[in-house]
């Protein structure tokens, strides 16, 4: 990707500077850009791209090159150095820019942050399923291990994919409403994940399935609910059936991308129970995906959080909730309302999130954060080890201050 | 129920009441057949009484669909009542003509909770806070830049901002954006929708922070409708807990937090997840989802999912019961 570091550079100044208003300097909105420099944006996309593009419509690509291994067998997935870009025509979104996390075997995972840092796109690059050929993985490995073959699924053609997911690696969406087919019953939709992927099973066989993982999610009607089409079923159910059809094939790892967020809080107290059991009954692992903090807390066992596309700490529930280190999840946990916080105002985290297209050279959080000092005005900070568990990327923990540099 | 009835009964009776909502129905008609005939109501509203006392905020808590927009909708009557009484500043609300409303509308706004959808993407923002400032006259026309200029600082939105379309801004300042359309018209009363349930934590403190300020410097009455209680603990003085159409306890903050009665209240108030991963505390799991409006149970709505379900709560509705100063609950426990 060096090749293409000019690149993204040139167009740092696209889009900056100051415009006028009532013969005052103020801020020029972020979103102008002159034909001029849109054509010349779009084609240089092209340009890369294709190229892209054209490596990973290949035919007939080798097993060699995207079978790996793992760093530590105990993972069932393997993040390391991620990026995942969006070339839009008003400049490159680096969505994901250096993202590195594991998920163990038989363990929950926490992605917590806000919206637009880049925890969707994540779970989607893992999943193959990000918008091309705008959005492409440029760089890093995402191991899985499959259990017969440990797949480098930054580099696996889309063929060999379309196995792996829904089978080994399930995803269960935000939105149950618009991700069910509202003109099919609820059935056959679940009948068709455990067809496509089970060719030997015989139609009574998948029936039989559907309806015991109809009645494994606790719907107790299961022939009713088989026949029912997605809209004569409540939110909580529709979250249920999506579950039902996460599970159907028994993956290895469960990507759950934001599954109460549109519930009320009893339904998401039901749904979060029952993924837990679940998980433990087909002894799977879940990367979870939400930016409210509670849920993490109840659910995961390690927690990653990230901001503006970059892992700012990580560590075990323990580590971020009772430890807080970096200045962004310090003020995430202090800026939510809580049941023992007694104060007048809340603690609101100043600023925005830098815009994507164009973020700064130094650490992303820098602007916002009322610890900076000389140290920040460096290159983004690396990650500094705590404990064995606890990272955390910021310069307050640089080699005096406790951590040791990875 | 006579006058003096209901003045025993509601806790914070006073003149300083700012709004009044007596025995509030809201049915919305279902038809159906070959004629269109009316086969029955959805009642999403039913039986509602409450007072609001002036300068503070009233939250109403509960699931999707248990009425709480409903609630807010009727007050500032955005739909007509099916029964009952609204009453702002001793006025009738539901009872006035055209003109009088017209002229009453200022003083109560609302604030929704998409701030997406809520604004036109073709006006530019000083023109969406300035509207209806000019189309009513509020201030002399030499004055008007100010006063938006005003309301937009108050708001923490730049001057600059005016020009600039809806698109162009975050979730977080478009919701100032509509505090600041709101605010302009000088309300008494705001009913806020849901205002902070669309926007990402570190925002959402500072739209709370926000609304408390503008409460204090302009003594503003809110309706805080929210299903995330811990805002709702933060920000209200009173608390309203709504099932299916009907309060089913109304207390202060303190007292509903702390000594929550009603079952439903329980178990609403330990599903929600708590910010520590070592207390997996013991949760009332409610079976099921909320029945549905246009046929609720007979008795006590909540008997079907209620643990502490006897006899009488299926044949029997129970009546707001007053348990202790100030504390009112509808259940047949107490």
């Amino acid at each position: 990707m060096d090749k293409n570091k000019g690149f993204f550079d040139r167009f740092k100044s696209i889009g900056r500077g100051l415009g006028k208003y009532n013969g005052k300097n103020i801020p020029k909105s972020v979103n102008y850009l002159s034909a001029k420099e849109l054509r010349i944006i779009s084609k240089e996309n092209r340009k890369i791209t294709e190229e892209l593009e054209l490596k990973r419509n290949r035919v007939g690509v080798s097993e060699s090159e995207y079978r790996t291994t793992m760093k530590n067998p105990d993972n069932i997935l393997e993040i390391e150095n991620l990026h995942t870009y969006f070339f839009t025509d008003i400049g490159v979104v680096k969505a994901v820019d250096g993202v590195s996390f594991n998920v163990p075997k038989g363990k929950t995972v926490g992605v917590v942050g806000e919206s637009g840092c880049g925890k969707s796109v994540t779970s989607l690059s893992i999943m193959h399923l990000v918008q091309r050929p705008q959005g492409q993985i440029v760089e890093g490995e995402i191991r899985f291990d499959s259990g017969d073959m440990i797949y480098d699924i930054a580099k696996t053609p889309t063929d060999r994919m379309q196995k792996l997911r829904g089978n080994q690696i399930s995803m269960i969406f935000q939105e149950p409403m618009t991700s069910l087919n509202p003109v099919f019953k609820v059935g056959m939709q679940i009948d068709e994940v455990i067809e496509l992927h089970n060719s030997h099973m015989t139609k009574d066989q998948v029936r039989q399935r559907t309806l015991e993982m109809i009645e494994m999610v606790g719907i107790a009607d299961s022939g009713g609910v088989y026949e029912m089409y997605p809209h004569e079923l409540s939110g909580g159910m529709r979250q249920r059936a999506m579950i039902a059809m996460a599970l159907a094939c028994s993956p290895k790892l469960i990507i759950a991308d934001e599954p109460t967020t549109a519930l009320d809080v009893t339904i998401q107290a039901q749904i979060m129970d029952l993924l837990r059991t679940l998980k433990d009954q087909i002894n799977s692992s879940i990367m979870l995906i939400t930016h409210d903090l509670g849920v993490i807390a109840e659910m995961a066992d390690y927690v990653v959080v990230m901001y503006a596309g970059r892992v700012v700490e990580q560590g075990s529930a323990r580590d971020i909730f009772y430890n807080p280190l970096h200045p962004y999840t310090v003020g995430l946990m202090a800026s939510k309302p809580g049941k023992d916080k007694k104060v007048e105002r809340l603690y609101s985290i100043p600023g925005s999130v830098p815009n994507p297209i164009d973020m700064p050279n130094y650490c992303y959080f820098k602007d916002r954060c009322d610890r900076a000092f000389e140290a920040c005005e460096g290159e983004y900070p690396p990650t500094f080890s705590i404990s064995e568990t606890h990272r955390v990327a910021c310069y307050h923990y640089a080699n005096g201050g406790g951590g040791i540099r990875d | 129920m006579t006058e003096a009835g209901l003045a025993a009964r509601m806790p914070f009776e006073s003149r300083d009441d700012i709004i009044q909502v007596r025995d509030l129905k809201k049915y919305y008609p279902i038809s159906g057949g070959l004629l269109s005939r009316v086969k029955g109501y959805v009642k999403a509203v039913d039986d509602v009484s409450f007072n609001i006392r002036k300068g503070s905020t009233m939250g109403l808590v509960g699931e999707s669909g248990c009425g709480k927009t409903t609630i807010g909708k009727t007050i500032l009557r955005l739909t007509d009542k099916t029964e009952g009484s609204v009453k702002f500043d001793g006025i009738e609300i539901h009872d006035l003509n055209k003109q009088d409303l017209r002229a009453l509308r200022p003083r109560i706004q609302i604030i929704f909770q998409d701030p997406y959808s809520s604004l036109s993407p073709r006006m530019p923002v000083g023109e969406i806070i300035g509207e209806a400032v000019r189309e009513r006259k509020l201030v002399p026309p030499e004055e008007f830049d100010d006063y938006i200029t005003k309301i937009m600082e108050d708001c923490g939105l730049q001057e600059y901002h005016k020009d600039r379309y809806p698109h162009e801004f975050s979730g977080g300042q478009r919701q100032r954006i509509c505090i600041a359309r709101a605010l302009a018209l000088n309300p008494d009363f705001i009913v806020c929708d849901e205002p902070v349930s669309a926007l990402d934590v570190s925002i959402q403190a500072q739209i709370i922070n926000l609304l408390k300020d503008l409460q204090e410097k302009y003594n503003l009455t809110y309706l805080f409708i929210s299903h995330d209680l811990s805002v709702v603990e933060h920000i209200s003085d009173t608390v309203g807990v709504m099932y299916l159409g009907n309060l089913v306890e109304y207390s202060k903050k303190e007292t509903v937090f702390s000594n929550p009665l009603h079952p439903y209240t329980k178990a609403l108030f330990s599903a929600i997840p708590v910010q520590d991963p070592d207390a997996k505390g013991e949760r009332i799991i409610l079976e099921g989802s909320i029945p549905s409006p246009s046929n609720p149970p007979s008795g006590c709505k909540f008997h079907t999912r209620c643990s502490y379900c006897m006899d009488v709560c299926r044949e029997i509705m129970p009546e707001m019961k007053m348990v202790e100063e100030g504390h009112e609950v509808a259940c047949h426990l107490y």
